[in-house]
């Protein structure tokens, strides 16, 4: 009975420690990107290796998510004889929803887990702690470069998945529905308004701060050698995946109430 | 009289329900080479990693050359971390970077070094380990004591007035081991510097060491030189002299 009570709570006792955790150390994190000094050549290693290397997988996800959701629409409008809303569709789902949760699902499956992958082995093989023993503080050394890569890198790849989606909406359009590309653009740019584009926005900062402190807060955790550090990184693409959802939903309700 | 710069009163840590340390205590003086001996998992490396801060004690008091590491947070050891250096048993180089970089790290840290001084001060250290010319490769192109000879290097690149070596010679062959055996003393002769070794080697003890603790059952009931440890220690102790392993 005590073995069954103490293993119904240890989940939830593991997930509020890992949360208490991770707070801590984004707070940690936070204070630190915002006071010099920054490494400038880890960032800028971090920013090619968390960007550039992201971006055929963010391309490809957000160039065949908008030919689906034209696809999608075309044969759903069409039963109301309102296909030519495609381009309204399209870009509305991909700049205030899909293009920002997807591309941060991705980044933070690929870049999450990497860094957890990363900071895990050095943790295992003491790296960590020689930083420390030599007086150099891992936070400032390996956290704020990560993240601040993180922050900057997602919302530019969002804004390329967008468009990536929206040009795969156009093939659809053009190619299958037969409607011309001028026609296509111009209801784009009719349907977007600039709050579309601060939600859209708004949410990879937000993603991205949650995607860097998880995986490096799995990482700087990680024990148990290279088992461990398979277990950190399963577990930072699993935590970052759901926390990428759950916060969707709240920044979207805020956004929505705090914009006009 | 030498002053005392490390001392451990009272100190206890448990990892789960393994008491590692049970109120062990010891006092080490400046420039002595002391070697902590002890089963495996003895907590051997604990008790070098709780000297530098790296793993904070649940009850006891450490001091290192004068800061009471129990009571500092992070930020405030950094001082006492300047002056003591870690040799960790596997070297722990950084991946991402060359063995240059690697040396060149504590300098950058905390020292402001123009490019020449720093390139002469990282080619003076590969230098006193047998090392000139790797500077360029990355750590995954080294062997294993070469590897243990660059940490050495970047342990001394701030000049430490203690060094902290776990398991030093583990994994080398006996010329490399030698050579780190000769840096220990010399060090000690030069420079007056204070060593910890944390060791299973007992040539290298018979080599090296002033004066030996003997860690088991998480306290350091023994501490004499090695001829004590040898002719009137406890049995366990007298043992691992004998076989040069340990029976526990």
């Amino acid at each position: 009975m005590i073995m069954n009570l103490s293993s119904l709570f240890s989940g939830p006792v593991q997930l509020v420690a890992l949360l208490g955790g991770a707070f801590r150390l984004g707070w940690k994190a936070l204070l630190r990107m915002v006071t010099p000094p920054l490494d400038l050549k880890e960032s800028l290693r971090q920013l090619d290796r968390i960007g550039v290397g992201s971006l055929n997988l963010t391309n490809i996800t957000a160039l065949f998510t908008g030919m689906v959701l034209a696809v999608q629409s075309a044969y759903t409008l069409s039963k109301f004889g309102a296909r030519l809303y495609i381009g309204e569709i399209v870009t509305l789902s991909l700049v205030r929803e899909l293009g920002p949760v997807l591309t941060a699902l991705m980044v933070g499956g690929r870049v999450g887990a990497g860094i957890t992958a990363e900071l895990g082995s050095m943790t295992v093989t003491e790296q960590v702690d020689a930083l420390r023993s030599m007086a150099a503080d891992p936070i400032r050394k390996l956290v704020v470069p990560r993240t601040w890569a993180t922050l900057i890198m997602l919302p530019l790849l969002t804004v390329m998945a967008d468009a990536m989606g929206i040009l795969g909406g156009m093939l659809i359009a053009v190619f299958q529905e037969g409607l011309s590309s001028s026609f296509y653009f111009s209801r784009v740019f009719r349907t977007l308004e600039m709050n579309d584009l601060i939600l859209g926005l708004s949410k990879p900062a937000v993603f991205a701060f949650i995607i860097a402190i998880i995986g490096c807060y799995n990482g700087l955790n990680a024990r148990g050698g290279a088992d461990g550090v398979g277990r950190a990184t399963t577990n930072t693409v699993y935590a970052a995946s759901i926390a990428i959802l759950i916060a969707d939903f709240f920044v979207t309700k805020l956004m929505i109430g705090l914009l006009p | 009289m030498k002053d005392i710069v490390i001392s451990f009163e009272e100190v206890s840590r448990a990892f789960g329900k393994k008491r590692v340390l049970d109120h062990a205590s010891f006092e080490i003086a400046g420039g002595e080479i002391v070697a902590i001996l002890g089963a495996s998992g003895s907590g051997k490396s604990v008790t070098l990693k709780t000297i530098n801060g790296l793993i904070t004690p649940d009850e006891g008091k450490v001091e290192v050359l004068g800061h009471t590491v129990t009571e500092l947070s992070e930020e405030e050891l950094s001082p006492m971390r300047r002056r003591v250096s870690y040799l960790f048993q596997g070297g722990a180089l950084f991946d991402s970077m060359s063995v240059f970089e690697n040396i060149a790290f504590p300098l950058r840290e905390h020292l402001d070094l123009s490019r020449e001084e720093l390139r002469e001060k990282v080619e003076e250290l590969l230098a006193m380990v047998d090392l000139e010319g790797v500077g360029p490769l990355s750590p995954s192109e080294l062997s294993g004591g070469m590897k243990k000879r660059v940490a050495v290097a970047r342990a001394l690149a701030l000049e430490p007035e203690i060094i902290l070596y776990d398991e030093p010679t583990t994994g080398l062959d006996p010329v490399t081991g030698e050579t780190i055996a000769h840096l220990i003393l010399d060090l000690d002769r030069r420079l007056g510097v204070t060593s910890v070794v944390v060791t299973h080697d007992i040539p290298l003890v018979l080599r090296v060491a002033d004066r030996v603790l003997f860690l088991e059952d998480g306290r350091f009931d023994f501490t004499g030189s090695i001829e004590e440890a040898r002719s009137s220690g406890p049995e366990t102790v007298r043992n691992f002299f004998k076989s040069g392993v340990i029976h526990a």
